[in-house]
């Protein structure tokens, strides 16, 4: 699906004062029920990942009980967690600090 | 020796093979799903509050303005799903989508018996062996395991897709 391109613009540098744009991250939380093999579907299905990458993804929740699977401004990442969420993932988002 | 419940097909929809006590099972269970949708309170049953976590662990502001705007639309995806999966129950082919609206309303009925049950990831048909046959809990771990089995293999089908 074919869209037309957005304008590139240089982006001014940010005075040092201001306080940059803080990015999001979107974090999937380890939960005793979802079947592994359902978490790396939902994984391809929602961000495009390779199966590789979709199953370490899971393989670090499963493991290490988190994953960061998407990052961004704010708005983006609360369409992840929703979608996330339709899927039945235990996610939530917050500040990249 | 089990044979696949669910195989794509070569013109990409999905052939649907279901004994026919298993596709009874499935009757039962759509409904339970519904009621809990459209009348469960969050407040009191921790499998609604699974089904819609808050966005964030720590920013109430967020988390209310989240289940403000998001909620509804999340409640009705689900109850689509759920609806398609009802309509689509008997039928021998599917569309992807109407395997992707099974796999969902499966997943969620997964997600609730899981939480009813306070299963964890070491829980076995061991601890429900010693229940007696007539504990509501030995037939919701059926249940369970058997969404389990045949959730897989929709996954197995539709993963399929993506390679």
């Amino acid at each position: 699906m074919a869209t037309t391109a957005p304008v590139e613009v240089e982006r001014p540098v940010a005075d040092e004062d201001v306080e940059p744009d803080v990015p999001w991250i979107v974090i999937v939380w380890n939960d005793p029920i979802n079947l592994m093999s359902y978490v790396v579907y939902v994984f391809q299905k929602l961000f495009g990942y390779s199966r590789e990458k979709a199953t370490r993804l899971m393989l670090d929740v499963h493991l290490k009980g988190k994953a960061v699977v998407s990052n961004g401004p704010r708005e983006t990442c609360e369409f992840d967690v929703s979608r996330l969420h339709a899927h039945g993932l235990w996610a939530t988002m917050q500040r990249d600090r | 020796m089990a044979f696949e419940r669910v195989k794509r097909t070569r013109k990409g929809d999905f052939q649907v093979r279901l004994p026919a006590g298993e596709r009874e099972l499935l009757r039962t269970l759509p409904e339970q799903l519904r009621e809990l949708l459209t009348s469960g309170d969050a407040a009191k049953d921790p499998a609604l509050r699974r089904l819609f976590p808050p966005p964030t662990t720590d920013d109430e502001a967020i988390n209310a303005e989240f289940e403000r705007l998001m909620r509804d639309e999340l409640v009705a995806e689900r109850i689509a799903s759920l609806e398609t999966m009802e309509r689509t129950l008997e039928a021998e082919r599917l569309s992807e989508d109407e395997l992707a609206a099974w796999l969902s309303a499966l997943n969620d009925l997964r997600l609730v018996l899981g939480v009813r049950l306070d299963v964890t990831e070491d829980t076995t048909v061991a601890d429900f062996a010693s229940l007696p046959d007539d504990d509501a809990r030995v037939l919701m771990y059926t249940t369970y395991s058997y969404l389990t089995f045949l959730e897989d293999h929709i996954v197995g089908a539709l993963a399929g897709g993506f390679d």
